[in-house]
């Protein structure tokens, strides 16, 4: 990624062997084959620190991430920034590193953020071991991928 | 007698899942638990009837931030069991690796976890507001480490590049001297670190601990040496099992280590420190000396300057063996299987991790033993705060919660590590 100018990158941040918290990479891959080769697609683990540096500050980019915040099943969260405060303890944190919520925070400490923002979460079921996701879920990121196609074919 | 309780749920900025309980009456502690309820994982228990040559791989998986020091025990192990001879340049590579995971471990530790701790801050995210140039100065060392577990790991997390005998296979030269431009920024920014952490506030607070580490004759230890401690235990790492023992407390769900016949000890940064300051660099001592350090540290707060000091020996090492390195012609040696024992002891960020297998003609692992730092280092941790608190003991309650935590944190405890090897024992009341 050394070229300059402005991008659209969409990001999916997870473990694909954590059950739903495979959400975003399942987001990322559905979209992989169906946007503009313009769009940058990225399939992240998640880890904080090198999350912050796959975008740059004129880039356009949609995060897309499990989310734990006791609504139901397969519910979509949605976020925009510059605009909106992330509430507290929707998204999950490592102990081992930091979790989505702890990056934008640090990058907007840091002037680190993009230029804008887009961070969907999918309320998961289950967390366990093993790779799958739950039905709901499923549902969910069909509907969330549609939902980023959209928004991006909008964008000038 | 007026009684106090100091309960922390769930402690913050530590790997894994644990509790602190302080029970204080009058001036005297009563009770101090560092519960571990991280729940177990049986590795030792699910590597038995797999093959050597997939407990590298396995084992990575127990640490998401130590699985080179995993992938290193476990090798140097299994090469002892199957009498494998290993060249001095995959050696050096290894060497490299492990330079990787300690740059990457510490910076994190340092500036993510602790630091926050000495500055008044309830997080790296608070901090950051305050301290935007520190912050980004830790995040580009941690990637600096996470760069050369990368090109020799294969990836940054759970790197799977390394095997019995060597590696799967050897990065270029080019993509090695690829690493030398960032890691000279982050010699700079290493001895930067010290000089930065040297500044905090540290409590008055020192005990007379005995500090376990390898030795090696002419290395500041990674994978190799003699276990030493500063009250005379001087023995092979085979001979681990004789003089320390595991112990199942009710409270936690880790063994706690001890010494048989002095009980608890201390691994880590400050024990590798006091025990081979003589191995280090002659920039890294004159950074450690320079930031007030002796040759001879015992206060575990000051455990922080140490992990500075050790990123930038670290940087500095991982530069020399790039430039010195000849590439070997074959990534790894052949390795035959025999009956046997193997042992291996490195020196993970957090301190020794053991691991001891046996094979049968075959292969297969029979037993496996796994001592990871942190439970070795959980009695100490208790002892200090038995210590701490009494001295403290004039303190508003919330700042005397802040020091116990901060004392937790000198150790940068990796409570999912050392959650491994419990005997199941369940209370019903």
């Amino acid at each position: 990624m050394t070229s300059k100018g402005s991008r659209t990158l969409v990001i999916g941040a997870g473990n694909e062997w954590r059950g739903d918290d495979g959400a975003g990479l399942a987001v990322a891959r559905r979209l992989r084959t169906e946007l503009p080769s313009s769009v940058c697609v990225i399939e992240h683990s998640g880890e904080g620190a090198s999350l912050m540096d796959s975008w740059r500050g004129d880039d356009s980019v949609t995060v897309v991430d499990a989310a734990k915040s006791g609504a139901p099943p397969g519910t979509i969260h949605r976020f925009t920034f510059p605009a909106e405060p992330l509430p507290d303890g929707i998204f999950g944190c490592s102990s081992h590193s930091f979790g989505i919520a702890e990056v934008i925070q640090i990058a907007v400490a840091l002037h680190r953020m993009p230029r804008d923002m887009v961070l969907y979460g999918i309320e998961g079921l289950d967390f366990a071991d093993g790779a799958h996701l739950s039905p709901a879920v499923e549902l969910a990121v069909a509907e969330v991928a549609d939902r980023i196609r959209r928004e991006l074919q909008l964008k000038p | 007698m007026k009684s106090r309780t100091i309960k922390v749920d769930y402690l913050a900025r530590v790997e894994g899942e644990g509790a602190l309980l302080v029970k204080i009456k009058g001036q005297q502690v009563s009770e101090v638990k560092l519960q571990i309820f991280e729940p177990p994982r049986f590795f030792e228990a699910f590597l038995r009837g797999r093959k050597y040559s997939e407990a590298p791989d396995i084992t990575a998986r127990i640490c998401g931030i130590c699985p080179v020091a995993y992938q290193m025990s476990a090798c140097h192990a299994i090469e002892d069991a199957f009498g494998v001879a290993i060249p001095a340049s995959i050696r050096a590579l290894r060497r490299l690796l492990y330079c990787g995971e300690w740059i990457e471990s510490h910076a994190l530790h340092i500036y993510m976890l602790h630091a926050p701790d000495f500055l008044g801050y309830e997080s790296a995210i608070h901090m950051a507001k305050d301290h935007p140039a520190d912050v980004q100065r830790g995040l580009r060392l941690k990637k600096t480490g996470n760069a050369i577990v990368n090109v020799l790991g294969g990836r940054e997390i759970h790197p799977i590049n390394g095997r019995v005998g060597g590696f799967y296979k050897i990065p270029s030269k080019q993509e090695l001297s690829g690493l030398v431009e960032e890691l000279k920024w982050a010699s700079d920014a290493a001895a930067e670190t010290v000089r930065w952490v040297a500044t905090f506030p540290f409590p008055d607070f020192e005990r007379d601990y005995e500090f376990v580490a390898l030795r090696h004759p002419d290395e500041y230890p990674f994978n190799e040496g003699r276990l030493v401690s500063n009250r005379g235990l001087d023995i092979a790492v085979r001979d681990y099992e004789q003089h320390f023992a595991e112990e199942h407390v009710a409270h936690s769900n880790a063994l706690h280590s001890a010494l048989k016949e002095r009980g608890a000890y201390f691994v880590g940064p400050l024990a590798r420190y006091n025990l081979n300051f003589d191995r280090l660099s002659p920039t890294a001592q004159e950074a450690a000396l320079a930031a007030g350090l002796g040759k001879l540290c015992r206060n575990p707060f000051q455990g922080i300057i140490v992990r500075a000091v050790e990123t930038l020996y670290a940087c500095e090492e991982a530069l020399r063996i790039i430039t010195e390195l000849e590439i070997p012609e074959k990534p790894f040696v052949n390795v035959e299987p025999r009956v046997g024992t193997g042992y291996g002891c490195t020196e993970a960020p957090r301190g020794i991790l053991y691991h001891r297998y046996r094979f049968d003609d075959k292969g297969i692992i029979a037993d496996v033993r796994i001592i990871p730092p942190t439970s070795q280092n959980l009695k100490t941790i208790e002892a200090d705060l038995m210590h701490l608190v009494p001295a403290n003991i004039e303190m508003q309650k919330d700042r005397l919660q802040w020091r116990c935590e901060a004392a937790v944190r000198n150790y940068d405890p990796c409570i999912s590590c050392a959650t491994h090897f419990l005997k199941l024992q369940y209370k019903y009341e």
